[in-house]
């Protein structure tokens, strides 16, 4: 883990696609869209079951490993406003466990808005962080420094004619979009058009890699 | 009344069309009629242009004239109202045939269905029957039916069907969705499959199958009837046809076979063959002259690549600016029809074409076919030689361009075996489970079902005939609900079994969706290829156009086109004069067939074959014999030398591109374990080099047959053949929606990518079905795991392991190929991330 500064403040990027911020033991992460499978279900595609129970037991892992205290879920954390109430037994088990031994704050998102909440942690709209602004969406005019999910910001690119394709951060002197966290939940191409207008001005891609943190310029 | 052998007698009005067009009914015209009248299923087997159409509507046209006409042979009147009146004495083989009549006032409703797999061979097959059955005054309706029929023609279709229905695999599954169904194909008297070697061993071929397993329960008396070209093994299509697999129900009938072609190998002008190469451009001049000396000439291509770079070759030694034309799969509906008719109008003077023309509308007037390129497989290369010339008694005339000179072996190696007549071997394999859960939910779409009674009508098509009770279980608890072992969505269910015992499906709205979403071709992601005013040139895979940027230039439809910008699922070009490059397709390799590779291996060996091959050939070979050696048919020989400070290893296995290129990804890798330091390696058809750093003393180690045991299965479900299998079999299969062309991706990500469903399933439940269907297909398809188990039996006992002190001159084909494969570490994503961070980094660089 490479720690970066944003703000006067030092962050890590990890490879599973959250943030730590060691000052606070806080770990942030984004779009987890959780019962993403069982919304479409729902619609007649039989998503596998599992995709709650393998983003809550990667986010346990995480959260074991850094021994973060805090926990910031930075919106579109169910994948509609009644995901919390379809989780299976095992995967509100997991939650319930991490709610109860961290810090946990729900920021909403546009999936998600006045979601029954049944296995504990706060739910806000958005948060001010010690300076940092913690949001779902990144607003084109916010002049504060400013952390938010909602793109699923992914690199993908063409290295010696293979492709490479990776959930990645995208961030600015002011502004951090981080990749999305939750198993089924897909990327949109950093170049894209809104990823670009929302972030404004020079950004880079931020990848972490095992021992390292690559950095590609995003053209805007 | 025309008499003939009996049961072959034509009614008056036919015998008097063929008097008056001068013709004569063919031997195996007359003999589809004779298995009609004797209530027979029938294979009919007989090359191109022998009037098959014809053979396979003959008995349908009789049997609807003489119930249109009163004195000929009364039968028992039985009205459209009871439907269920049809004969069902069981086994076809003795059955009579008896449409429904109406006394002589003619037969209401449908009476036969053809079947191709080509939409418009469908609605050409219209025209080309129409014509007869207007000059004979008869009153028998035709109709299409294919994805483009408007949908109130469909709706009418339902209700009023005509006599003929001319429809595709696709399409008439979807019809067997409806409620109506059961009405609809009652009286069906006669299912004729056309082009059936084209598809019958594949996913469509075990659609149809299932298909016509229901339209028999619909109509005991249904006749099949298949149309194919000459194949090895008819036996495998008989079974294929017959209901319950019983060959005894098919009568096969011989067409004639045609005058045998005259086709030549093209060899180089100054008499040397190419050390490299499999594409045969050195001989752009000269094709060229050849088509300044024919009428109409098609040229063929393996891949759509090579036809966009043939093409341009050809067009900057046209001098003459001769009209050539270019067909791929790729391109537009509208681009391919344009060129289609121009041939047929004779406006062209050439086509440069790939498979996409292999099958498809005759035309008359080409009277020469080039394959660019080996051949692959002798039926194929006869199929495509048949396109020309569509007279039988006259021969068509062939090239064939060799690439290099392995390439001239294998052309040599088609022609013997097109003159001996031995064909490709069919691959026949148990049928796919993405496709069974397809059809039983468009079959439960059109009414309830008994789960046994389904299970005894699915295992009456051949391609399932070894369904076990548990699998098909399996298949239903997956339609119903996901088949999960966590059973989540018990609420939610597609299809449920009531008090009752029958299965329906839930809600209306899933039967909406599963008729959105049927089919069996799954086309990787695309995008669209379009001009600035919207003008739609064709497609090209989302994986090149992923590697273009805007102002980038490729060859695409015979032009330059330059990248002004994607959007979406729209690449938006202009043309212009720049250099280019050459798209890319990922769609599997045609492997050379094994009976062809039988055949170079004898010429390596035969020396007396040897003065038959132009002199640079047997050159090659001679030197090859002093500096290593040439091994004997059952031998598989290994080289190994050191090359510009690497170890090498060539194999000589000639078991094709797909087998070589999965055993060079096992090879490395067991070289990697064994400290042999890989760093890449290339195959073709004939050979698979891999190299390192470390010399190979032991090949034997390399080649062991427990490589499939160990390291096939970590690198299949480490590669991404299986997450592509996956996606196929996740569409067919109905657990995700197709991807609607047209219906673009919004800046808020609304889809999801089946790579991930993959990797959750895989990780929750890996015995899941879908997951288990998708190996098959990689194992079958994508890795051609067979012809691998096979070569490395044979290494076990016949390897022969010849060391050099240099590169052997067989080995050069081989390795001037472009196209190597480096050897991937597990981390080597983040390798390449690395490195392309450090090239931004170094081009971005202000000093």
């Amino acid at each position: 883990m490479v720690p970066f500064s944003f703000a006067g403040h030092e962050l890590m990027a990890l490879p599973q696609g959250a943030l730590y911020w060691p000052h606070r033991r806080a770990l942030l992460v984004a779009d987890l869209h959780l019962e993403k499978a069982s919304w479409f279900a729902r619609l007649g595609q039989m998503l596998p079951p599992y995709d709650s129970i393998a983003t809550l037991s990667d986010l346990t892992v995480l959260q074991e490993a850094t021994g973060a205290a805090e926990i910031w879920c930075l919106g579109d954390s169910f994948h509609d406003k009644f995901g919390c109430d379809r989780l299976p037994p095992r995967a509100r088990n997991m939650l319930t466990a991490l709610t109860a031994r961290t810090r946990w704050t729900w920021i909403t998102g546009n999936h998600d808005p006045g979601f029954a909440d049944h296995c504990g942690g706060t739910i806000v709209e958005e948060a001010g962080v010690d300076g940092l602004l913690l949001r779902h969406e990144a607003q084109p005019g916010e002049t504060r420094p400013e952390l938010s999910g909602h793109f699923h910001p992914k690199l993908r690119l063409n290295v010696r004619g293979r492709k490479v394709s990776r959930r990645c951060f995208i961030a600015t002197g002011s502004k951090i979009i981080l990749p999305a966290f939750g198993s089924l939940t897909g990327g949109l191409d950093v170049t894209h058009p809104e990823i670009i207008r929302a972030i404004g001005g020079r950004a880079e891609a931020l990848v972490p890699v095992s021992d390292r943190l690559l950095r590609f310029p995003v053209a805007a | 009344m025309v008499t003939g052998k009996a049961g072959t007698a034509l009614p008056p009005v036919i015998a008097d069309w063929f008097a008056e067009k001068g013709w004569a009914p063919r031997r195996h015209q007359l003999e589809m009629l004779a298995a009609a009248r004797a209530g027979r299923n029938a294979l009919l087997v007989a090359p191109t242009g022998a009037g098959k159409t014809l053979a396979g509507f003959l008995p349908t046209l009789v049997e609807l004239t003489e119930a249109f006409t009163p004195s000929v042979r009364p039968e028992p009147v039985e009205g459209l109202s009871s439907p269920s009146s049809a004969e069902k004495k069981g086994k076809a083989g003795l059955r009579q045939a008896q449409p429904e009549r109406n006394g002589g006032n003619g037969f209401e409703g449908l009476h036969t269905l053809y079947v191709s797999p080509l939409k418009a061979l469908a609605i050409d097959i219209r025209r080309n029957l129409l014509a007869p059955i207007e000059e004979m005054g008869l009153p028998i309706t035709v109709e299409a039916r294919t994805g483009d029929t408007p949908s109130d023609r469909k709706a009418r279709q339902r209700v009023r069907p005509p006599h003929i229905l001319l429809t595709t695999p696709e399409s008439l599954s979807l019809l067997l969705s409806h409620e109506g169904s059961a009405i609809l194909f009652a009286n069906l008297s006669t299912i004729v499959v056309d082009e059936v070697h084209a598809f019958a061993a594949g996913k469509r071929g075990d659609l149809l199958s299932l298909a016509m397993a229901r339209l028999q329960k619909l109509s005991p008396g249904l006749r099949r009837v298949a149309l194919s070209a000459t194949v090895a093994d008819p036996e495998a299509y008989q079974g294929w046809l017959a209901p319950d697999a019983d060959i005894e129900t098919v009568d096969v009938v011989r067409g004639d076979p045609g005058a045998k072609a005259d086709i030549q190998i093209m060899l180089p002008a100054d008499e040397r063959i190419p050390w490299s190469g499999h594409s045969g451009r050195w001989a752009t001049a000269q094709v060229m002259k050849e088509v300044e000396a024919h009428k109409t000439s098609l040229i063929f291509c393996n891949t759509r690549s090579l036809a966009e770079l043939i093409f341009q070759d050809l067009w900057t030694v046209n001098e003459r600016n001769l009209p050539i034309g270019i067909h791929h799969g790729s391109l537009s509906v509208e681009a391919r029809r344009k060129v289609e008719n121009a041939v047929a109008d004779g406006r062209l003077r050439a086509l440069v074409c790939t498979a996409s023309l292999d099958l498809g509308v005759d035309w008359g007037d080409v009277d020469l076919v080039i394959q660019m390129g080996a051949p692959k497989g002798s039926s194929r290369l006869t199929q495509r030689i048949g396109r020309s010339n569509h007279r039988m008694d006259e021969p068509s005339e062939a090239l064939i361009v060799p690439g290099n000179r392995f390439e001239y072996l294998e052309a040599r190696a088609a022609l013997d075996a097109i003159d001996t007549g031995e064909l490709d071997p069919e691959l026949f394999r148990p049928g796919a489970l993405d496709v069974l859960a397809q059809h039983i939910m468009g079959l439960a779409c059109a009414a309830p079902f008994v789960e046994e009674e389904m299970l005894a009508e699915v295992r009456s098509a051949a391609p399932y005939a070894g369904l076990s009770a548990q699998l098909f279980a399996q298949v239903l608890a997956y339609i119903e609900s996901g088949g999960y072992a966590l059973r989540a969505y018990d609420k939610f269910k597609r299809l449920t079994k009531g008090p009752d015992g029958l299965w329906r499906v839930s809600h209306p709205r899933f039967i909406q969706q599963h008729r959105m979403n049927a089919g069996i071709i799954v086309d990787a992601p695309l995008l669209d290829v379009k001009f600035r005013n919207g003008r739609k040139l064709g497609t090209v895979e989302d994986y090149f156009a992923s590697t273009l940027s805007t102002g980038d230039t490729f060859y695409f439809s015979g032009l330059v086109l330059e990248v002004e910008k994607i959007d979406g699922t729209d690449l938006f070009v202009r043309a212009t004069s720049k250099s280019a490059r050459i798209p890319t397709y990922v769609g599997a390799r045609m492997a050379m067939t094994t009976n062809l590779a039988d055949r170079v291996r004898h010429f390596l060996f035969e020396r007396d074959q040897w003065p038959r091959f132009p002199d640079d050939v047997q050159y090659w070979l001679r030197v090859q014999e002093r500096r290593s050696t040439l091994p004997a048919p059952d031998q598989l020989l290994v080289e190994t030398f050191p090359h510009e400070g690497r170890h090498y290893m060539v194999i000589y296995s000639f078991e094709g591109w797909n087998a070589h290129q999965s055993l060079g990804m096992l090879i490395t890798r067991r070289m990697e374990t064994m400290g042999l330091k890989p760093l890449g390696f290339v195959s073709n058809d004939y050979a698979l080099a891999c190299y390192g750093l470390e010399p190979i003393t032991d090949p034997a180690a390399l080649l062991s047959s427990d490589i499939l045991e160990h390291e096939f299965v970590e690198w299949v479900q480490g590669s991404n053949l299986l997450k592509r299998a996956f996606r196929e079999v996740a569409v067919i299969g109905g657990l995700v929606e197709r991807h609607h062309p047209g219906r673009k991706k919004s800046g808020k990500q609304v889809t999801f990518s089946t790579d991930l469903i993959y990797d959750v399933l895989r990780r929750y439940e890996p015995d899941h079905l879908l997951l288990r269907a998708a190996w098959e297909d990689a194992r079958q398809r994508m890795t051609d795991v067979g012809r691998l188990a096979r070569l490395l039996d044979r290494a076990a006992d016949t390897m022969l392991h010849v060391a050099l002190e240099r590169v052997s001159p067989m080995a050069v084909p081989v390795l001037v190929i472009i196209g190597r494969e480096r050897v991937a570490t597990g981390t080597a994503d983040d390798a390449l991330l690395i490195e392309a961070e450090s090239l931004a980094a170094e081009a971005m660089r202000l000093d």
